[in-house]
This record gives structure tokens, sequence and C-alpha cells, in this order.
């Protein structure tokens, strides 16, 4: 975490005093809220209290330069008030959050958190204020309908991540990426907080059931590879008239060189 | 090797003809009884003996030619199996995730051919990589005419037949592409529609015409499929038969070469050894194309479902042959669409459309344009090489890197996400290279043509570099230049430069307008030239021996 520790030490010395003031506020802050919100979020009343504790402390040691101390987000970051567990978890999860460096888009990187540190950032950021949380088991076991989860891919998705979840790109630099591969949780998680510049799709929009269906449709052309043969990266018909021309057209072009050459 | 003249007939009568075998059994009977009937041994006779030089890029017509039978083949097994209709069926076939949409007759019937029909997939995949194949070599072949400069006459209007044939294989391609009515190719027809939408005041009713109604309408596909698989197939094999008459009528050309003149055909005879070899190299072309199919997947329609006029799938594109129109569309900056006179200027659509049709336009008359700023009216049947005629390898250089940018900008999406760029900052790019590339290639492809000439010169005169440095009894040291062997000089020297024109008035003693662009042309092809050594150059040359040394090298230039 070398690159955390560069930021800590451009902080003002003044400012760990303001951060433990702060932090003490905040923990205090979130006991009182978190008798209320227990109810509205299934999996922060699973949390324990130590839980929640230790991902403060990530959170303070990792996130609060950009976001915050109490998540209200600085110029470096945007506030988290709201976003939940579920924006947390695939965040964190996939690697993009603690953000290496400002870009067109947050990049993913291998995840720099354990699942159980994740968890504790999950549950820390939810226990100050509510939001999505993170999705029940039984929405991810992609055994839906597969069909309909193709229609719902096609009409919702495939204009930024391509039909076969190739991806593809966005505009200023920005590109919606590649979903062969992603897990079923970040997946929904995806849909349900909408990163950066993809849109939410919340249950109203996309019900938990349909959620499911466009799992079990990824996950379904995942484990069934085409039954043409090699997919050259499901990239239609580019990658198809460049493999024509370079191996197609190449390989002839060999033979007729072999041909002439023979009878000479 | 066989030679054959081009003026006297005589010369092809001279093979016995095949001999009615005293006891040659069924076959030689057979033949005999087909032969009294039809008189076809004449014509076997006269087609076999033309002599087809050897050159391997003389077969790139060929690989048209094959990949056009196998799409023929391919595509007539596919016939027996697809609807061309739009009625909405629901889809029951063994693919999972669309099983129970509803879909068009079209989409149904190419899913079943790729999943419930024994070796449909594989034939499928054949049909469309042959396809790409087919119009892939039309196109590189026409850059070896091109390039060679075989289309001098008396082979003009045989360049108009291919070209007609290049334009035709790119709407066979795009026919085909629509017809199993997916998402990709319902997009791609939306386009088309809009590209038609687009012409001023007559763009609605021809698109209302096309589509029978408003887009997409149930007609479009079986009207495709028309076009697919009846007309635009009689009018290639029409256009095939007519090239390859002419083909046999003008004897094929060839590269300058010992023996070689204007005047006869250096190589080997059609039967039998061409045959065999072309025979042979048609089960080759097929084989490349069979394993393709085989190991690689092609336009899975199954993942882009069946046309729904709302989505749009990332990374939309047309096969690669429509992909420098599509380029030319993405090229176009926003805003060049305004009301005027109560009706829409769609120039973001109109401009690239002439733009592409000015370039096609080019492309067919290039051949009438050279003749007529030359003036030269002799047959031309020894090939140029393309160093030898800068201009022309200039221009074919810009027009190929025009091409080339608006095919690449076809796919600036997917370049912008394999390298991590900006869409913009590549269409941008893009923009710049097609409006200034043309230029910069016709520069330096020029530039090196004409080094290329002058190392020619070099080479013929004194010899070429052998790296073998001696050191003479007076200590000095110099480089050993090799003699070319007549057959190399042959290629070095025989070649024509022309001269630009002069300014001259015409019999009614006037000078008119077109014979001064006439000359301001002909001064712009032919100012910058090399001549070939000359016989007197030559000897000259000679003289010098095998020891002749006009560098002196010193031993630190290596
Ligand atoms: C270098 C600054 C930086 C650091 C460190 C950082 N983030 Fe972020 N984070 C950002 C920025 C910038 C965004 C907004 C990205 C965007 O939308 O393009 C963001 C977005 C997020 C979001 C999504 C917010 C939403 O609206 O959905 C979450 C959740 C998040 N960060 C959590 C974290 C966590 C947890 C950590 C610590 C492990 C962390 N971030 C560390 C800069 C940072
Ligand atoms: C407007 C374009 C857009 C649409 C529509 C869209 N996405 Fe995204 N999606 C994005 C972008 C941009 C990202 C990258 C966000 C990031 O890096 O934080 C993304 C990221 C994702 C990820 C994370 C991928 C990874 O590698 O971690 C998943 C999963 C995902 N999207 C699924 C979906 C699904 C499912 C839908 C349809 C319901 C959808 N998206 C619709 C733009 C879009």
């Amino acid at each position: 975490m070398a690159r955390t520790s560069r930021k800590a030490n451009r902080r003002h010395p003044l400012a760990t005093v303001l951060l433990i003031a702060i932090g003490l506020v905040v923990t205090g802050g979130g006991y009182a809220l978190l008798s209320s919100t227990t109810t509205a979020t299934a999996d922060t009343s699973a949390t324990s209290q130590e839980t929640i504790e230790e991902g403060q402390k990530l959170f303070a040691a990792n996130c609060a330069t950009c976001h915050g101390m109490s998540l209200e987000g600085t110029a470096d970051g945007p506030s988290l008030i709201g976003v939940g567990a579920a924006a947390v978890n695939f965040q964190v999860g996939t690697g993009r959050m603690p953000m290496a460096m400002q870009g067109p888009q947050a990049m993913q990187k291998p995840p720099q958190f354990t699942d159980e540190q994740t968890a504790a950032l999950a549950a820390y950021v939810a226990s100050i204020s509510p939001g999505p949380a993170i999705p029940d088991p039984s929405l991810l076991q992609g055994d839906g309908d597969a069909t309909n989860g193709g229609e719902l891919f096609r009409i919702n998705c495939a204009m930024c991540h391509n039909v076969h979840g190739a991806g593809g790109a966005l505009t200023e630099g920005k590109f919606a990426p590649e979903l062969t591969g992603v897990a079923a949780t970040h997946i929904y998680e995806a849909m349900l907080t909408g990163p950066q510049n993809m849109p939410v799709f919340n249950d109203d929009n996309l019900t938990p059931e349909d959620k499911r269906d466009i799992i079990t449709y990824l996950k379904y052309l995942e484990n069934n590879p085409s039954p043409g043969g090699v997919e050259l990266g499901s990239l239609g018909p580019v990658a198809e008239g460049l493999f024509a021309w370079i191996f197609g057209l190449g390989a002839i072009i060999g033979l007729m060189v072999w041909l002439t050459a023979k009878s000479n | 090797m066989t030679t054959i003249e081009r003026s006297d007939a005589p010369a092809e009568v001279a093979a016995p003809a095949p001999a009615p075998a005293k006891s040659g059994g069924f076959t030689a009977a057979a033949a005999n009884y087909i032969d009294e009937r039809t008189s076809i041994s004449g014509v076997v006779k006269e087609f076999g003996r033309k002599i087809f030089p050897d050159h391997w890029s003389f077969m790139l017509g060929e690989v048209a030619l094959y990949s056009f039978v196998i799409i023929i083949l391919s595509g007539t097994f596919l016939t027996f199996f697809f609807q061309a209709s739009m009625a909405e069926v629901t889809y029951n076939g063994s693919w999972a995730p669309l099983k129970g949409m509803e879909m068009s007759a079209a989409m149904d019937s190419a899913l079943k051919i790729s999943f419930d029909i024994r070796g449909g997939l594989l034939v499928r995949q054949i049909h469309h990589w042959a396809a790409l194949l087919f119009i892939a070599a039309i196109g590189i072949h026409m850059l070896r005419v091109y390039f060679t400069g075989a289309f001098r006459k008396p082979r003009e209007l045989n360049w108009v037949i291919g070209f007609t044939l290049f334009v035709l294989a790119m709407a066979e391609g795009f026919t085909g592409y629509s017809l199993p009515d997916d998402l990709l190719s319902g997009n791609g027809l939306r386009i088309i529609d809009g590209l038609i939408k687009g012409i001023p005041f007559v763009g609605t009713w021809i698109s209302f015409l096309l589509f029978g109604g408003e887009f997409p309408g149930t007609a479009i596909i079986g009207r495709l499929y028309t076009l697919h698989i009846l007309l635009l197939p009689a009018l290639v094999v029409a256009f095939i038969a007519l090239h390859l008459v002419f083909v046999v009528v003008h004897k094929h050309t060839q590269f300058a070469g010992g023996g070689r003149t204007q005047k006869n055909v250096i190589g080997y005879p059609i039967l039998p050894v061409y045959a065999a070899k072309a025979g042979g190299f048609f089960f080759l072309v097929f084989g490349v194309v069979a394993l393709m199919a085989a190991f690689f997947t092609i336009n899975p329609i199954w993942n882009y479902g069946p046309y729904d006029p709302s989505p749009v799938s990332a990374g939309t594109q047309p096969d690669w042959y429509i992909g420098f129109a599509d380029g030319a569309l993405r090229l176009i900056p926003p805003g060049w669409e305004f009301v005027w006179l109560d009706h829409t200027w769609s120039f973001n659509i109109i401009v690239p459309v002439l733009a592409l049709l000015v370039l096609l336009g080019l492309v067919a008359v290039y051949p009438f344009i050279e003749g007529w700023v030359t003036g030269d009216k002799r047959e031309h049947h020894i090939l140029d090489r393309p160093r030898n005629a800068p201009t022309r390898t200039g221009i074919g250089a810009a027009g190929v890197t025009f091409y080339a940018g608006l095919w690449a900008a076809a796919s600036s999406d997917i370049i912008a996400t394999h390298f991590q760029l900006s869409l913009e900052s590549v269409t941008h790019a893009i923009q710049a290279w097609v409006i200034l590339g043309p230029f910069l290639a016709y520069f330096v492809a020029k530039r090196v043509c004409i080094g290329l000439m002058k190392k020619d010169r070099e080479i013929v005169l004194h010899g070429y570099e052998s790296g073998r440095i001696v050191r003479l009894p007076g200590g000095e040291y110099i480089e050993v230049h090799e003699q070319v062997d007549d057959y190399e000089r042959w290629k070095l020297v025989d070649y024509e430069v022309y001269e630009p024109l002069m300014l001259r008035p015409n019999s009614q003693g006037k000078i008119t307008g077109s014979a001064r662009l006439r000359v301001r042309l002909s001064k712009w092809f032919f100012e910058d030239r090399i001549a070939p050594a000359s016989r007197t150059e030559l000897e000259a040359g000679h003289g010098h021996g095998a020891a002749a040394h006009d560098e002196i090298e010193g031993p630190g230039h290596h």
C-alpha cells in the first residue's frame, strides 16, 4: 500500500488530530444510526460491531483521503453516503477502489483487500448510511431464465458492453469492460449501483428476478463456448475481417508462392 | 515451358487431336460419341492450348473464382433450409438462451441451420468465410492489376468488368449478411435505410419503396433473398464469363524477362499442366476455407439474437468490405445536418456518400484517364514493375491510404478500447490521416520508386556490390562489383518511359482547354523519370569488366 502512505505523508500535521476527532464523532454517530438502520438493510444486522470497527479503521487508512472521514467526499472522490454495501463490495471487490490514479475511469486492479476486509469496509459504509445491500446468494446461482436474461441484456446492456459482453468504447477514453469472468455478485452489484458511467438499474427498472436472469444469461455464455469454434474475441466483423485477410488470404498466398516456386 | 505467339493463329493447331483409340474402351467411345455430336474437342483444344505464365500474383484472380465456386456450392446447400420470410414464429430449437423467443422465420431457420441440421453450421461458416475471402481476393487482384499496369490497352474494358464484379460482390455480400434477420445485420440495414433517407427530396420515397413501407416492414428479407440468390449471382456469373473470355482473347500478360516480348506469352499450356495445377489449387483454397470454417466462428447470430429495432450493440460493424462506407460515416464531424426550405439536408450523409461514389468512379475509369494522359495507343502485354511507373504507383498508394483510413474508421471503437485511447482522439487522428495521408503516401511512394529505379540503373551499368573487398598490389582497397546476368538484366532494363506531352495546336490550329489539361497532367505524370540504361550505356558499362570499380570504398565504410 505504498501509494496510500504517500498520500498520507502529504497531509497537514494537524490533519491527524482532526481525523481522530472526526473518527470519534463518526463512531458515535454510527452507533446512534445503527439502531435505526438495521431493519433497512438485511446484512448490517448480521455484522457485528467489531466488523464495523475494523471497516472503519481500514476506511480511515485507505479511503478517507479521497472520500472524507465521514464519507462526505472531497475534491478527489465523491461522497459515499447512501451508496450502500453493494457499491463498496463491487468497487473494492473488483479492485477498482482504492483508486490508483485519476483517469477517464477508475481502472480495475487485482483486489487489494481480502474478502473479510472488503466485507468490513462494506459493513462500515452501510452502517453510516443505508443503501443497496449485497445481493442475496439465491439470486446469483445462474438458474434463472436465460432467454429473458438475453433479451434484457441486449436491450439494456449491449449498447455499452456488446451483445456478447465483449466490452465497448464510450466517449473520452471511458469504456464498458468485458463481462466474461466477472463474479455473479459483482454483476448484480454493478446493475444495482451503476459504477461510474454505467447507469443504475434499480429494482423498479430491472426486478431482482430480471437481474438474476441477466446473470444466468451471462454465465451461460461464459460456460458454453461458441459452437462455431474459436470466438476471435467475440468482436464481430472487425475481428473476422482481419482474420480472413491475414490468416485466410495469407495462407492462400503462401500456397500460391509455393505452387509457382516449385515449377522453376 | 511453352511459348505461344500472339499473332499467328496456325501455331495453335500443332498438337495432335486426341486419337480416337482403336481399342480405347468405353471412355474413348463415349468421348468420340460426344465429340461427333458437339465438336467439343475443338474448343477443348483451343482453350487447352492457352498459355498461362507462372507468377504467384497471377493466381489471385483464380482465388476469387474458386471462392465464388465454394460460395455457390455451400449457398445451394443453405437454400434448401433457409426460409426468407419475416413471419413471426417462436423459436424452439437447440440454442437454450433463445428458446421461446419470438423471431422471424428467417432467423429461426438460420438458427436451425446452425444447430439442428447436420453439418449446417459448418456450411454456413464455409459460406461466410468464403464470401469474405472472395471479395478480399478480388480487391487484391485489382491491386495487382493496377500496380503492374495490366489494365492498359487492350484490357481497359476488362478492368471495368472486373470493377463491376467487385461492386456486385459487395452487393452479394451485403444482401447475404442481412438475410438471417439478426440484430447485427438489422442494424446494418437500418444504416442503409438512413443513407437512403438522407438523399434529398426522394430519400424517404425510395426507402418506402425498398422496404415496402416504414422500416423494417415485413418484406425486405424476401426481397433481399431474391437479389442474393437469383439476380446478383446471375450477374456475377455473366460478368465472370465475360471477364474470362477477355482473358482468353487478350492472352495473359507477363513480366519482362529474357525472350518475353509484347508478341508472345511464355508459360504452361492450360492442358494438361496448368489445368492440373489449377484443379489442385482449387482444393487447396477449399481446404483453407474449410479449416477456417471448422475452427473459427463467424457471424454468431445466436449471440446477436433476432432483430429488434430498439437495441444496438457496442461494436456493431458491417463485414469488412462495407467497412469503408461505415468508416466514412463515422468520420463526419457533428452538426452537418440542418433544415432549409422545409427539408432536412443531411450533409453528414450526402458528403460521405458522394466521396465514396467519387472514389469508386475514379477506380472504374482510371485506365481511360491514364490512356488519355499518355496518349499511348499501343497494346501492352508486358507488365510494369510498380517502381517503373512512379506516378501511377504514387496515385495507387494514395488511394490505398485513403481507403485504409476509412476502413480503420469503421473500427474506431475497437481501436480505442484495445489501445486504451479515447474514441475522440482516434476519430480525429483518422480524420487527419484520411485528408493528409494520401498526399504523404503519394509523395513517399513516388520517391521510393524513383530511388529504386536509380538503383536498378546503377546495378545494370556497374553491377551490384558483392561485399568482397580486395586489396590491390598498390595497397589500394576496392570493393568488387559483380555484373548481373542477362536474365536479371532483362528485368531491369525492359521498360518504357514516357516524356511529358508538348502543347501543340490541334488540326484547326487551336489550343483547347482539354489539351492544356492533358499537357498539365502529362507533366505531372512524367516529369520525374529515370530512363532505363540504353544499349550504348550498357556496352560502355561492360567495358569495365568484372572487377569494374566506379566507387572505391575504404575499409572503414563498412
Ligand atoms: C485516490 C482517491 C480514492 C481513493 C483512495 C478511494 N477512492 Fe473511492 N472513489 C474515488 C473516485 C474519484 C470515485 C468516483 C469514480 C467515478 O465515478 O468515476 C470513487 C468511487 C467510489 C465508490 C462508488 C461511489 C458510487 O457512487 O457508487 C465507492 C463505493 C468507493 N469509491 C469506495 C472506496 C473505498 C471503500 C475506498 C478505500 C478502500 C476508496 N473508495 C478509495 C476516489 C478514491
Ligand atoms: C451506458 C453504458 C452502460 C450500460 C448501459 C451498462 N453498463 Fe455496465 N458498465 C459500464 C461502464 C462504463 C462500466 C465500468 C465502470 C467502472 O469501471 O467502474 C461498467 C461496468 C460493468 C460491470 C463490471 C465489470 C467488471 O469488469 O468488473 C458489470 C458486471 C456490468 N457493467 C454489467 C452491466 C449490465 C448487466 C448491464 C445491463 C443491465 C450494464 N452493465 C449496462 C457501462 C454500461
